[in-house]
């Protein structure tokens, strides 16, 4: 089994648009540039040592900090060879990532999940509607600058009878436990700086002999 | 509707006589919330366009802002009828990211309740579908031997539906003393029940007629448009992944994997007959093989300690305070973890930052796929057709929606 993955890993590796493989807990992991998806796409539906003909997931992961934002993960099966692979493409909320609709047809619904949840944009694909969110929803939920409990909240008037949408109104402040622990948190206590310091001196000390020799 | 002119870029117009009518989302037949707008042709569906999300609860952002404990019972609320599969792959994927593995009764019971609850699914999926195409009977059997197995649900986790009962590590706690005697009591009579039911529909004219060729999907398609489980095997795929990428004890049980030929809706409701036979087959086994023995890792960084040694042990109080506050951490990391539910192919891809929180959790959803093929489906088949091919393909909105 390790042995195949590694001859995978090889042949995925070698093929045009893919800039990185690494096999992560048993898992093929290629990381793959925009330009030329469909084609890398294709050929790893295509490819007699791939044959990945089911695209079974794709979803996306947002990294805010990044300049590249999203990730774009592409999980493959092959059941004729009893494999998988992830192919991730980056992107940001302007540039578009090529529309797979046309390798894998089932891959239009994930597509429109990933615009909906993220705002993630796929260019060519003909249906790219909201799906999972309400009729008329704005922003994308799945971003992390999305607030948890959301900007609208939706209730039946009685006097109007209709059903309105109305701000968000906790009548409690939204809590955001932090049960992290405070020893791995705070690295310098109150009243130690001044041993942290040296701490940080002689370890600094320590290191730079070693660099320079 | 009818006359309705469209126009597209090449200035073409085109003369569509047809209506729409919206399919749901309180029908019945619907499965849930499913709002299906068709656009017909007389008695014939041209157009069918699914719009979900009406149950959307954002699961996924939940499970973001929680602990890696605290996920595991958004789960059991996605398919809610085969909630302790679900949790098995979130248990998987934590376990993954983590390097552990549950002890072997930890894993038996795992593999047991996930049969228990594959039948439990086939059973109220079987029975409504076909109280869709018009037999009344199977659902007032069907509901009754499901009962009993939500018994044994209750028995072994305190919950009839919403178990919470497969963790990261292994079962919350052991099975309750007698429990496999009753379990293996019923495995006893439920194949006669299955003959009953079938008694009932498989040669029967009627289903026959609703069933048979309607709603083909060859096994190119069926691959194309993502079907897995017994839709693809009703389409002659010989794809379960519990024999080909064994998680758990699976390796170890015996069973056959029921594919049919024709992939119409009467082969999928044999396909999941066959496989409720196929899943007494492997309890039976898993009562045999299962010893006594500790259910979950012993490692206290993970799993609390029992309420009698909190006691007396500051040691355990802490560990005990520690998990249900902060959680444990995972190591940065990414997976994509599948198991076989009784709908298909169930993965969670769990992105971990090193926190105590998921940084991301995508669950791939089996309905999700296969719904989004009724379109291809049903296209010149009659209303009443579609109803039947929604049955087949065995949804629920829990886990489509989200």
């Amino acid at each position: 089994m390790a042995e195949t993955l590694a001859a995978l890993a090889e042949a995925i590796g070698a093929m045009p648009g893919v800039s990185a493989v690494r096999i992560d807990k048993g898992e093929l992991v290629a990381l793959a540039g925009r330009e030329g998806l469909v084609a890398l796409m294709t050929a790893l539906r295509d490819d007699p040592r791939c044959a990945f003909e089911q695209v079974v997931d794709i979803c996306g992961v947002d990294w805010p900090q990044r300049e590249q934002r999203f990730d774009v993960v592409y999980n493959l099966l092959s059941v004729s060879l009893n494999q998988r692979a992830r192919v991730i493409v980056t992107a940001d909320e302007a540039t578009p990532v090529p529309s797979v609709h046309g390798v894998w047809p089932v891959a239009t619904w994930w597509e429109r999940e990933a615009w909906d949840l993220f705002g993630i944009v796929f260019s060519g694909q003909p249906d790219l509607r909201r799906i999972l969110t309400d009729y008329g929803f704005e922003g994308h939920p799945l971003r992390k600058d999305f607030p948890l409990t959301g900007y609208v909240e939706v209730r039946y008037d009685e006097d109007r009878k209709a059903v309105v949408y109305e701000p968000v109104k906790l009548v409690q402040d939204f809590r955001s436990f932090d049960f992290e622990s405070p020893w791995e948190a705070i690295t310098t206590l109150p009243g130690d700086e001044k041993v942290h310091q040296l701490r940080a001196a002689e370890q600094q000390a320590a290191a730079e002999p070693a660099a320079k020799g | 509707m009818s006359g309705t002119a469209v126009t597209d870029k090449t200035t073409k117009t085109v003369e569509i006589d047809s209506h729409a009518i919206n399919f749901g989302p309180q029908h019945p037949a619907a499965h849930g919330v499913l709002r299906l707008v068709l656009e017909m042709d007389g008695e014939v569906v041209e157009r069918a366009d699914p719009h979900i999300g009406l149950l959307h609860r954002g699961t996924e952002k939940l499970i973001e802002y929680k602990t890696y404990l605290q996920a595991v019972p958004y789960f059991d609320r996605l398919d809610y009828v085969s909630p302790m599969t679900q949790e098995h792959a979130f248990a998987l994927a934590t376990e993954k990211l983590l390097g552990i593995a549950p002890p072997e009764r930890g894993q038996w019971i795992r593999v047991l309740f996930a049969e228990i609850t594959r039948v439990l699914n086939h059973l109220l999926n079987v029975t409504t579908y076909a109280l869709d195409c018009g037999a009344l009977t199977p659902s007032l059997w069907g509901f009754e031997e499901r009962e009993k197995l939500l018994e044994f649900h209750e028995a072994a986790s305190g919950a009839r539906l919403h178990a919470n009962y497969f963790r990261p590590g292994g079962v919350a706690k052991d099975l309750p003393a007698g429990l496999e005697e009753k379990i293996a009591g019923w495995a006893e009579t439920f194949p006669k029940f299955i003959d009953d039911l079938e008694t009932l529909l498989t040669a029967n004219r009627i289903w026959k007629q609703r069933t048979v060729e309607i709603g083909v999907m060859s096994a190119e398609a069926a691959l194309a448009w993502g079907f897995t489980g017994p839709c693809l095997r009703a389409s002659g795929v010989p794809w379960d992944l519990r024999r080909s990428q064994p998680y758990d004890t699976y390796a170890e049980v015996e069973f056959d994997i029921p594919v049919a030929r024709n992939g119409d809706c009467y082969d999928r409701y044999l396909v999941r007959i066959e496989e409720m036979r196929q899943s007494v087959r492997i309890i039976r086994q898993c009562l045999a093989k299962m010893k006594p023995g500790p259910v979950k890792i012993a490692d206290r960084k993970f799993t609390p300690p029992p309420r009698h040694e909190m006691k007396r042990s500051m040691e355990a109080l802490i560990h005990h305070f520690k998990l249900y506050t902060e959680g444990y951490h995972v190591p940065e990391g990414a997976t994509y973890t599948a198991v076989e539910a009784p709908k298909g192919e169930f993965g969670v891809y769990l992105v971990a930052d090193g926190s105590n929180r998921p940084y991301r959790c995508k669950i791939r959803a089996t309905g999700f796929a296969h719904l989004q093929a009724i379109e291809t489906m049903s296209k010149r088949h009659m209303l009443a057709d579609a109803v039947a091919i929604i049955g087949s393909l065995d949804v629920v909105f829990g886990e489509i929606d989200r």
